[in-house]
C-alpha cells in the first residue's frame, strides 16, 4: 500500500458512490488532507454523462460536506473526447470493439487528474477501486488484485505507468464489497449503493450503436453475412452492431446455433459460423503497457484475461518487442475480441497488458 | 489553514452590531405587527422605526420603502409590477433595459416578453459596460412601460451614472428602475439627485442578513403587487413582515451611512494595489469593466487569457483565498460569460475570468499574501488549461 506522508494532501476522484465515498472517508480519518474532485466527462449532446451527471454531482457534493472537504467539479469534457470518444468511433470504424474505459483511466482519471491534482497541491490521487499497489524489493510498484476476484478490477487499470501507481492511492485495497458496505455505515455516510452500470458512460440512454448512427452513420453499412466458405447467408446493418463470439441477434434460421466468428473489414462482411468453428488459442498484443515499466526479454507464462468478467486461462506471452507480443493460450477461447485488452497476471499480480489485434502477424 | 475571503460582491458577514440589534425581535419582541395587542405593537414600532430610518437615509418618504426577501425579488417586483401596472393602464408593450442586467431583471424581462408580449430593446454599451445616454434617447420610445438599468454591475465592477437618463425619463414620463444592490453596499443614495423612481436594495451585500431586501418606490409610480395576500407593505408585497431581519438591514444600512466614506478611503487604496499589480505582474491580463474611477471601490475583476478560470478559483480555495468569476460553475460545465460577451470578449478571454472584491475588514496584508500567490496560481493553471 503506498503511504504518502502524514497529513498530505491527497485528491480523491468521487462519484457520489459508495466505493469512492468509503475511500475519502478514510483517508480523512487517517488524518490526510482530502480534497473531493468529480471530473466532468463529455456526453451526447442532450444526454447526461453517468459518471457525473446531476444526482450523482449531488450525492458527491453531499458526501464532501459530510465530511468536511472540499469538492471540485473540473471540466474535461474536451479532453475527455479527444482521448475517450474519439478514439471509440474510430476503433469501431476500424471494424475493433474499443474499450473506452481503458482510455478513460489512463488519460483522463490518471493523467488528466493528476495534472489538475498537482495543481490543487495534492502529489498523490486517490480512487475508489478495487485492486492494491505493493512496493517491490527493488522500490517499483506492484499492481496487486483485489482479493475479491468478483470485485477486483485490476483489469481496468492495467494501464498505469510507474508513475501513475507511485503517486496513487487504493484505500479499498483489501477490502470486500460487504467490508465497504459495512465502512460506509461506520462512518454514517448514508450513500445509495448504485448497481455498477456496464453501459457506456457517454452515450445516455440510447445504446452504443445508435450513438455511432448519429455520430457518423458511415460507420455502419449493411453488408453481406457469410459462412467460413464464403456462402451469403443474409444480410447485416453494420459491423460494428456485432461482437466475436455473439449468437443471438444474428437472424439466420439454422439447425444449430450461428455465432460470430470473425468480420472481413475488407469485404465489409461478417462471417458467423458453428460453434465448433469458433474461437483461437493464439492472437498478437499490442500498444502493451508493463506496469514494471519494462516487458520480459524471452517468453514467460502468465495467466491470461481477455475481457473484465471472463476467466483467466494459462498461456505463454512471446514477447516480440517491449509493446507487441504473441500470445499461445492452452486452450481456445471463443469470444477473443479484437480492440478489447488482454491483461496478464501472475498469481495476485499483474503485469500489464495490450490490446488484442485483428489481424495474426 | 487560515481562509481569506475576497468575495465580498456575492456576500459580506453579518456585522455584530446589526445581530445585536436583531436578536430581541427574535426573542422578547416577537410580535406580528398587524396584531392589535402590544405584541404586536413593539412588532410595528421597529417596523415604522426601521423604514423611517432607511427613508431618511435615501432622501425618501417612509411611504416610499417596500420591505421585501432580497434583492431579487426587489428586482421582481419593481420590473413585473411597474411593466404590468402601465400595460393594463396604458397599453404600453415596451421594455427598455441594458444587455448585462442581473438574472433578477433579464429573467423577469424574459417572462413578461413571453408570457404578455412585451418587446424588449437592448441599450448599446461601450466597452467598459456603460450606457450613452444619447443612444438611450433614441431607443426609449412613446410605448416605453419601463427602463430598467442597473446602478454598478456585479460581474464588472462598472458604474452607471443614472442622472441625465433619470432626466429623460422624468420627461418623457417614463419610470425608471436601477438594481443598485451592489452600488448602495458603497455608496450613498440620494433619490432626488439619482432621478430613479424604483431602486432594489438587498442587505446582505452591505453586512446585513440574507433573507432582506427593499424597493424605493417613488410616489406615484405605477406598481401592481407580485406577491398578494394582506395589506402589509402598502398593499405591494403580502407577507407577515420578518421584524428582525428588517431591524437588521435597517442597522446595517445606517452602518454604511456612518461608516461608508472610512470604508470608501480603505478601500480604494487596496482595490488599485490590486489592479495595479495584476496588470504589471501577469501577462496577457487584462481589467474588465470600467477603470477605477468609475467602478464599485472594493471591486477588481480580469480575464486572463487561455485560462480555465474554473480551475484557478479552484486553485486558489485550495490555497486559502476564496475569490469568484463570471464563469463560475459548480457543474464543471463552464460558459463563458453573457456579460463578457456582450462586452466582446472572444470565449479564450471570457473562459478566464476572476473577481477580487473585498470588504471593510480586509487587510493589507490579507491583500499582500494574495498577490504573493496569485501569479504562480495564474501560471499554474495556464499550463495545464
Amino acid at each position: 500500500m503506498i503511504k504518502p506522508p502524514d497529513g498530505s494532501r491527497i485528491v480523491v476522484g468521487m462519484s457520489g458512490g459508495v466505493d469512492s465515498s468509503a475511500a475519502a472517508a478514510l483517508l480523512k480519518d487517517q488524518g490526510y488532507d482530502v480534497i473531493g474532485v468529480m471530473l466532468r466527462l463529455w456526453s451526447d449532446s442532450e444526454t447526461e454523462n453517468r459518471c457525473c451527471a446531476p444526482d450523482a454531482q449531488l450525492e458527491a457534493r453531499r458526501i464532501a460536506a459530510q465530511l468536511e472537504i472540499p469538492f471540485y467539479v473540473i471540466d474535461s469534457q474536451e479532453a475527455f473526447y479527444q482521448a475517450v470518444v474519439q478514439p471509440f468511433i474510430d476503433g469501431y470504424a476500424g471494424g475493433s470493439t474499443p474499450n473506452p474505459c481503458l482510455n478513460c483511466n489512463r488519460q483522463i482519471r490518471w493523467k488528466f487528474l493528476r495534472s489538475r491534482a498537482k495543481a490543487l497541491g495534492a502529489e498523490y490521487i486517490a480512487t475508489g477501486h478495487y485492486a492494491q499497489i505493493e512496493i517491490s524489493e527493488n522500490g517499483s510498484c506492484l499492481l496487486l488484485k483485489n482479493p475479491d476476484p468478483d470485485k477486483d478490477q485490476s483489469y481496468f487499470l492495467h494501464v498505469l505507468t510507474q508513475e501513475d501507481l507511485s503517486q496513487t492511492v487504493f484505500p479499498l485495497a483489501e477490502y470486500t464489497k460487504p467490508d465497504v458496505r459495512q465502512l460506509a455505515r461506520d462512518f454514517g455516510l448514508a450513500v445509495a449503493d448504485r448497481p455498477d452500470s456496464q453501459d457506456l458512460c457517454f452515450v445516455g440512454q440510447e445504446n452504443y450503436r445508435d450513438f455511432l448512427r448519429k455520430i457518423d452513420p458511415s460507420i455502419l453499412k449493411p453488408g453481406p453475412i457469410i459462412d467460413l466458405n464464403g456462402k451469403i447467408l443474409g444480410e447485416h446493418q453494420g459491423l460494428a452492431d456485432y461482437t466475436i463470439g455473439q449468437r443471438k441477434g444474428l437472424g439466420i434460421a439454422a439447425p444449430e446455433p450461428y455465432y460470430v466468428i470473425k468480420k472481413d473489414l475488407a469485404g465489409n462482411a461478417l462471417i458467423i459460423g458453428f460453434k465448433n468453428e469458433l474461437g483461437r488459442s493464439n492472437f498478437h498484443v499490442k500498444d502493451i503497457n508493463w506496469i514494471s515499466g519494462k516487458g520480459p526479454n524471452d517468453s514467460i507464462n502468465a495467466d491470461i484475461k481477455i475481457r473484465y468478467k471472463s476467466k483467466e486461462v494459462s498461456g505463454k506471452i512471446l514477447p516480440l518487442d517491449n509493446n507487441l507480443a504473441k500470445i499461445d493460450l492452452e486452450y481456445s477461447v471463443p469470444d477473443i475480441t479484437p480492440g478489447q485488452a488482454a491483461v496478464f497476471y501472475q498469481g495476485q499480480i499483474c503485469l500489464g497488458g495490450g490490446t488484442i489485434m485483428r489481424e495474426a502477424l | 489553514m487560515k481562509r481569506i475571503y475576497l468575495d465580498y460582491a456575492a456576500t459580506t458577514p453579518v456585522d455584530e452590531r446589526v445581530i445585536d440589534a436583531m436578536v430581541p425581535y427574535f426573542k422578547e419582541h416577537f410580535g406580528n405587527p398587524s396584531s392589535i395587542h402590544g405584541f404586536g405593537q413593539a412588532g410595528e414600532k421597529a417596523l415604522d422605526e426601521s423604514r423611517r430610518d432607511i427613508a431618511a437615509h435615501l432622501g425618501a418618504a417612509p411611504s416610499e420603502i417596500v420591505f421585501t426577501s432580497c434583492g431579487s425579488e426587489s428586482d421582481n417586483l419593481a420590473v413585473r409590477g411597474t411593466a404590468l401596472a402601465r400595460q393594463v393602464k396604458l397599453g404600453y408593450n415596451h421594455i427598455l433595459i441594458s444587455p448585462i442586467e442581473h438574472p433578477a431583471v433579464q429573467s423577469t424581462v424574459d417572462q413578461l416578453s413571453v408570457l404578455h408580449g412585451f418587446e424588449v430593446s437592448y441599450l448599446p454599451l461601450d466597452k467598459f459596460g456603460q450606457v450613452d445616454p444619447e443612444e438611450f434617447k433614441n431607443l426609449l420610445r412613446k410605448d416605453t412601460a419601463l427602463v430598467s438599468i442597473m446602478a454598478a454591475n456585479n460581474e464588472i465592477g462598472t458604474i452607471n451614472d443614472l442622472r441625465e437618463i433619470a432626466i429623460i425619463c422624468r420627461e418623457r414620463g417614463v419610470p425608471i428602475h436601477t438594481d443598485a444592490v451592489q452600488y448602495a453596499a458603497h455608496h450613498k443614495i440620494d433619490v432626488t439627485q439619482m432621478g430613479v423612481d424604483l431602486i432594489s436594495l438587498g442587505a446582505h451585500k452591505f453586512y446585513g442578513p440574507k433573507g432582506v431586501g427593499a424597493l424605493y418606490v417613488r410616489s406615484g409610480t405605477d406598481l401592481l403587487p407580485t406577491q398578494t395576500g394582506g395589506s402589509q407593505e402598502f398593499g405591494l408585497r403580502a407577507a407577515t413582515e420578518n421584524i428582525p431581519l428588517i431591524v437588521g438591514m435597517a442597522e446595517a444600512f445606517r452602518l454604511i451611512q456612518d461608516e461608508g466614506v472610512d470604508r470608501l478611503e480603505r478601500l480604494v487604496p487596496l482595490r488599485n494595489r490590486i489592479i495595479d499589480f495584476v496588470l504589471d505582474k501577469i501577462p496577457s491580463s487584462r481589467l474588465t469593466g470600467a477603470e477605477p474611477g468609475n467602478r464599485l471601490p472594493n471591486h477588481t475583476s480580469f480575464v486572463f487569457e487561455n485560462l480555465d478560470g474554473n480551475l484557478l478559483i479552484q486553485v486558489l480555495d485550495s490555497e486559502g483565498f476564496a475569490c469568484s468569476s463570471g464563469s463560475a460553475c459548480k457543474t464543471g460545465d463552464p460558459k463563458p460569460s453573457s456579460v463578457l460577451t456582450r462586452l466582446g470578449y472572444s470565449s479564450e478571454w471570457a473562459l478566464g475570468s476572476l473577481r477580487v472584491t473585498l470588504g471593510k475588514d480586509t487587510s493589507s496584508e490579507e491583500v499582500d499574501q494574495f498577490l504573493n500567490i496569485l501569479p504562480e496560481c495564474v501560471h499554474r493553471v495556464r499550463e495545464i488549461s
